[in-house]
């Protein structure tokens, strides 16, 4: 059986379950076996939850398991010498996967000839509608024999399992439902349990996210070194030659460079244009002008970046090439570190309006009321004591944006270019941490080259950053905010 | 001034000689004119974003609205039975498979006939080829395939013109420019104009923008297959990401203690809501496609990754309503008995429903346009069949958008932003339905 | 000194002064509204140079709106709309030439809850001299600084630690830091919003000892809603209920022999 029918079949039990449970209680209450300690339903659930979790619970972990049990036979049926090559195994480990696919589509005396060498496993696949790389070598059929029988041997297992810990909770709990049985406490602590595993979501994630990123990562740094990654001002990771040793170079700084001068345009957009329409919009709008103006940059926010990537490639890539760069003589790409940054100065604006307009409006009113009391203009006032006052929201606003900036990564994608230098002329193509990212991982993949897996080491990079500036942003907001609670 | 000037700044406080603050210039007028500027500033910046926002909102539409028109040449096709079917087997399977050239032949027979070229005048009927769609083959041979009863008929057909000659009709293209430097030459014009006059030639809405899959022929293109990608992902999110945060929230919210590990939970959701979503895509390819090997590019596993994307924009809001909720409900439930976990599936829940759900479809439309990270697990496939199940490989629509934005062709571009307008249009649509339901169902404690 | 006569329906009860002092502030029908609901139904009086007026009355009475009108305070409050006649020194203070800023120049305000700027003492003194320019020196503005916390007896508990910030005074210490604040501009008039209800006794007969010292040199209209404090404070007291200014007169009359019943019952506790 499928997992999918597994699935459908925990489903089916577990209702029979409930309703087996809810029926059972009722019967027992109106034979007068006293009355019960909580309402029908609550027994239905019980014994629902029984049936269901230890099934589900056996059938995820058993999913989880197989592929490292699969991947331990293979393992352990191949050759030493092929083990000894430690940076083709994996490449070793899919080839049997794909054989073991295709001894699954031959026929029995197909099979037959192809042991005893009278057709090439290869062509017998291709029949069949499975083409291969390279040709079968011996080994890999007695691997991949042994993976297809591992593999069919645990889903039986799997199988039994499941349909046994069905039959043992659904069995087990109608035999416990009595009316004294406290069915609801129960219950309500499996639920609980339940919310706590979904708030514990998060956490997961973000331990995904550092475990994934630094595995892939420190397989890179254990080809490429750590200080000729971050302090390496060439990047150039052209793809090896096979059997050469030479790997190209992965250096960091150019990367960070154009990230940096592309989020610092961003801000020269973003930071006086959000911040005074912010201002205007707590100060002097009327709540006619604010009621529709508000909403309309905010609208700004809730473009995806995709659609600010095509508006920057089509529209203000040219018009700077042609306006500006080119009379200048200072660039012929409509790929540059202007277009990128305006456009995402653009894309940020409202992020840097709303937060501030909050903090602004969080200023107390006492504050304002007592510099106008004494005579300030409103421009005073706002200069001199509500934006002093609300200094450190905007600075924790800012960094968000910052953070935003650096991690942005279709508009750079689109606008930024890829070549990878360091120069200031803000007419030049450059790229970014994110745009590497995007270029290392798409096309043919093989996860064992420090070409791809240096992506990981950006990514980890790039996590650190925004996670830095984001602790830092979030905590300056939080202190300030509680400064006038 | 000169008068305040010497007298000593003690009298101007107190002392029988109080100085009035009436006789003393306080520089009112420049004053005023810093105020005016501050202020003009605050109405330049907010001019500025919405300019922004229109000239963002007319560089795509001005691109983009021609391309829900299409050129299309209707002929009559002779579904000549010597040729479909040669060897006089008509089923799908035989129409399929053969030389797929004849159905080429079936097209000059009947642009010949619509274009009265005189047979042997090869040149003259290649030319007119030119303004056919290079998939007409493939589309005619699809179109028997499916109804193997149109073998022997006489029916008109409408074809899709070629991107050029689609951008010359609606003027982007234009004639008055030298013949070297035109994509449409002058032969082309004359052929052109020949199947306009006769009504053969004429633009009409473009459903198949809207039905077909990726092509590398623009004028075959559509969002079809991309939009059947995003609608699968959507359901994968809202199916996980609502339960999954509502009970979050919920525990957080309702029942976990106020102590470190609620905290750092706090600061860890605040946290991933501002991580790169590029972040949320390594470790989607990484987890999903490395380690637990689920299909690559499979709409299943887009919908995973932008689950964790959304998660913490929606644990916020449904906490935000949760909060909002008064304190005097959770009281009034406990008193009449209830039991904790009762009184917030009943009564809090309930209450705190439409800013869940607002909140949840802000996440969804979130999800909806995010591009970065469905590039990372390979949602960047060139996809023509439509996706039966998650499993399937699928793109969506922010990746086709982002496609055809690196096509150099001028018909994709228009359809790059035809295809971002339909994006924008679902974003509006689950936006106003957003703040819809929060007008309706809006309660003032 | 002549008592100015309501002119709306309502008829206020008036004691003349027995000093004859010159009158400061002369208002007449004010009648406040913020959107629908009419706050003050026409308040006519006179307030009298360099003594404390007090506006007594249960909260809700509109004595503050009352006084927020005397600085314009009200208009930075959406919807408030101020109708009727207020002379400072015979100009109309609500009269479109004149400035606003001037105004509040003159007419400094101390609020309920003590808001000194998130500056330090010296900045926050310092302030409006800043703004508005009366300082011409560094020396200038030290003095006027020392000057104005001298004059609320604030001086000899922050002159060590001038340059730390205002709002890590305590209560009393910031309430006063906020009346020097307002005196650095040399003002004429002075409101006091409720100044010490957020004060602590020991606090409040401090600021109560500065506003009776301050009286020499500035007009100063209280708005209170302890009647001691009104009792100690006062020369005038006037008596506001439900947005009508009901009687007006020397404090000690006021206080022992009012004229109208309402008043009567308030001060003597049995409504309020």
């Amino acid at each position: 059986m499928g997992p999918l029918w597994l699935l459908a079949l925990i489903a089916g039990l577990s209702f029979f379950g409930f309703v087996l449970g809810r029926w059972k209680s009722v019967v027992l209450s109106g034979k007068g076996r006293g009355t019960l300690a909580a309402r029908p339903g609550y027994y239905g659930a019980y014994v629902l939850i029984w049936t269901a979790m230890p099934a589900l619970v056996i059938l995820v972990a058993l999913s989880i398991a197989k592929p490292f049990l699969i991947e331990h036979t293979v393992r352990a049926n191949l050759p030493a010498q092929v083990l000894a090559n430690s940076a083709q195994l994996s490449l070793e480990v899919s080839g049997v996967e794909q054989v073991a696919a295709g001894l699954k589509l031959v026929t029995p005396e197909e099979l037959e000839n192809i042991r005893i060498g009278v057709v090439s496993a290869r062509s017998v696949f291709a029949q069949h509608g499975l083409p291969l790389g390279g040709d079968v070598k011996p080994y890999q059929l007695i691997a991949a024999g042994a993976l297809n029988l591992v593999s069919d041997g645990l889903d039986t297992a799997v199988d039994a399992a499941v349909v046994a810990a069905l039959a043992f909770g659904l069995i087990f709990a109608f035999v416990r439902v009595k009316p004294r049985l406290r069915a609801r406490n129960l219950v309500e602590n499996t639920v609980l349990v339940l919310l706590i595993a979904a708030s514990s979501v998060a956490i997961l994630t973000t331990i995904g996210i550092v475990l994934s990123l630094l595995f892939q990562a420190l397989q890179f740094f254990s080809m490429v070194s750590p200080a000729s990654f971050y302090f390496g001002t060439v990047w150039d990771p052209r793809f090896a030659a096979a059997g050469s040793t030479e790997s190209g170079q992965f250096g960091f700084l150019p990367l960070f460079w154009g990230t940096l001068y592309i989020s610092f345009f961003a801000m020269v957009v973003a930071v006086p244009v959000g911040l005074f329409s912010a201002i205007y919009m707590a100060e002097y709008a009327t709540s006619k002008v604010r009621s529709v103006a508000k909403p309309l940059i905010e609208i700004l926010a809730g473009i995806p970046t995709i659609v600010y990537g095509f508006f920057a490639l089509t529209t203000v890539g040219p018009l700077i090439r042609d306006y500006i760069a080119m009379p200048l003589g200072l660039g012929t790409s409509g790929n540059n570190v202007l277009t990128a940054g305006l456009v995402m100065g653009i894309m940020i604006i409202p992020y840097v309006s709303s937060l501030s307009d909050d903090i602004i409006t969080a200023v107390p009113r006492s504050m304002r009321d007592g510099s106008l009391a004494l005579g300030a203009t409103r421009s005073e006032t706002m200069r001199l004591v509500t934006l002093p006052a609300a200094l450190p929201g905007v600075v924790g606003a800012i960094l968000l944006a910052v953070s935003r900036a650096i991690g942005e990564t279709m508009i750079v994608v689109l606008a930024a270019g890829v070549a990878a230098r360091a120069s200031l002329n803000p007419f030049a193509e450059m790229t970014t941490i994110t745009v590497k990212i995007v270029n290392q991982l798409t096309g043919d993949l093989e996860f064992t080259s420090p070409q791809t897996l240096v992506a990981f080491a950006l990514g980890i990079t790039l996590f650190v950053i925004t996670l830095g500036l984001n602790v830092l942003a979030l905590t300056i907001v939080r202190k300030y905010r509680e400064q006038y609670e | 001034m000169t008068e305040a000037a010497s007298s000593p700044p003690a009298s101007r406080i107190g002392g029988t000689d109080v100085r009035k603050i009436s006789k003393i210039d306080i520089g009112l007028k420049r004053r005023y004119a810093a105020e005016r500027r501050f202020r003009t500033y605050g109405l330049l910046a907010v001019t500025i974003a919405i300019c922004f926002l229109v000239a963002l909102f007319g560089s795509i539409v001005s691109r983009g609205y021609t391309a829900f028109q299409q050129t299309r040449i209707s002929m009559i096709v002779d579904f000549d039975p010597s040729i479909i079917a040669p060897n006089g087997d008509r089923s799908a399977a035989a129409v399929m498979s053969g030389n797929a050239f004849r159905f080429d032949d079936l097209i000059a027979a009947s642009l010949q006939k619509t274009l009265e070229i005189d047979p042997n005048d090869e040149d003259a009927l290649y030319d007119g080829l030119d303004l056919l769609s290079k998939g007409s083959a493939p589309m005619l041979r699809s179109m028997i395939a499916a109804d193997p009863s149109l073998i022997g008929t006489k029916r008109s057909v409408d074809f899709y013109a070629t991107g050029d000659v689609d951008a010359f009709i609606k003027g982007s293209i234009r004639a008055d420019i030298p013949e070297s430097q035109r994509l449409i030459k002058d032969k082309h014009i004359v052929l052109i104009e020949k199947l306009e006059k006769e009504g053969a030639l004429r633009l009409a809405f473009n459903t198949g923008l809207f039905t077909n899959g990726a092509s590398t022929r623009p004028e075959m293109a559509g969002v079809g297959v991309a939009l059947v990608g995003s609608l699968y992902m959507m359901l994968v999110v809202l199916v996980l990401s609502l339960p999954l945060g509502v009970a979050g929230s919920i525990y957080l919210e309702e029942f976990a203690p106020k102590n470190r590990w609620t905290d750092l939970i706090e600061v860890n959701i605040n946290n991933l809501a501002a991580v790169p979503s590029i972040v949320y895509g390594l470790l989607g390819l990484a987890v999903f496609i490395n380690f637990a090997h689920l299909p690559r590019s499979a709409s299943l596993v887009g919908g995973l990754v932008l689950t964790l994307t959304t998660l913490p924009t929606i644990i916020i809001a449904t906490r935000a309503a949760l909060k909002a909720v008064p304190p005097s409900i959770r009281e009034a439930g406990l008193g009449v008995g209830a039991s904790k976990m009762q009184t917030v599936f009943h009564h809090v829940l309930p209450l705190a429903m439409p800013g869940v759900l607002t909140g949840t479809i802000i996440g969804l439309a979130h999800a909806l346009g995010e591009t970065a990270p469905l590039l990372m697990i390979g949602m960047k496939a060139f996809v023509v069949e439509y996706p039966t199940t998650p499993f399937d490989p699928a793109t969506a629509l922010p990746t086709q958008i982002y496609m055809w934005a690196t096509e150099p062709e001028r018909a994709f571009t228009e359809r790059t932003s035809a295809a971002i307008i339909v994006l924008l249009a679902f974003l509006l649509a689950m936006n106003s339905l957003a703040i819809i339901l929060r007008r309706a169902f809006e309660r003032r404690w | 000194m002549s008592a100015v006569q309501a002119t709306t329906a309502f008829d206020t009860v008036r004691t003349p002064d027995p000093a004859n002092r010159p009158i400061k502030i002369h208002t007449a029908s004010v009648k406040v509204t913020y959107g629908q609901k009419e706050a003050l139904h026409g308040v006519s009086i006179d307030i009298p140079e360099r003594a404390v007026t007090a506006f007594i009355g249960p909260s809700g009475c509109g004595k503050s709106t009352f006084l927020r009108c005397i600085n314009r305070m009200n208009d930075t409050i959406a919807g408030a709309r101020v109708e009727g006649t207020i002379k400072l020194d015979d100009q109309d203070i609500y009269d479109p030439d004149l400035d606003v800023v001037e105004l509040r120049a003159r007419v400094g305000m101390v609020f309920q809850k003590p808001n000194p700027f998130p500056k330090s003492i010296f900045d926050n003194v310092a302030y409006g001299p800043r703004i508005h320019g009366l300082a011409r020196s560094k020396a200038d503005l030290e003095e006027i600084v020392v000057t104005s916390l001298q004059k609320a007896s604030l001086f000899n508990e922050v002159k060590d630690r001038l340059n730390e910030p205002g709002t890590g005074l305590s209560g009393g210490q910031q309430q006063r830091l906020c009346i020097a604040r307002a005196i650095a501009v040399s003002p004429e008039v002075i409101l006091m919003d409720e100044p010490c209800s957020a004060l602590d006794p020991i606090a409040t007969a401090k600021v109560e000892e500065l506003i009776d010292e301050l009286r020499a040199n500035f007009t100063i209209v209280i708005v209170t809603h302890s009647m001691q404090q009104a009792a100690r404070v006062s020369q005038r007291t006037a008596f506001f209920h439900l947005g009508h200014l009901i009687e007006e007169g020397p404090t000690d009359h006021v206080f022992t022999n009012p004229l109208e019943q309402r008043t009567q019952d308030y001060i003597t506790g049995r409504f309020g």
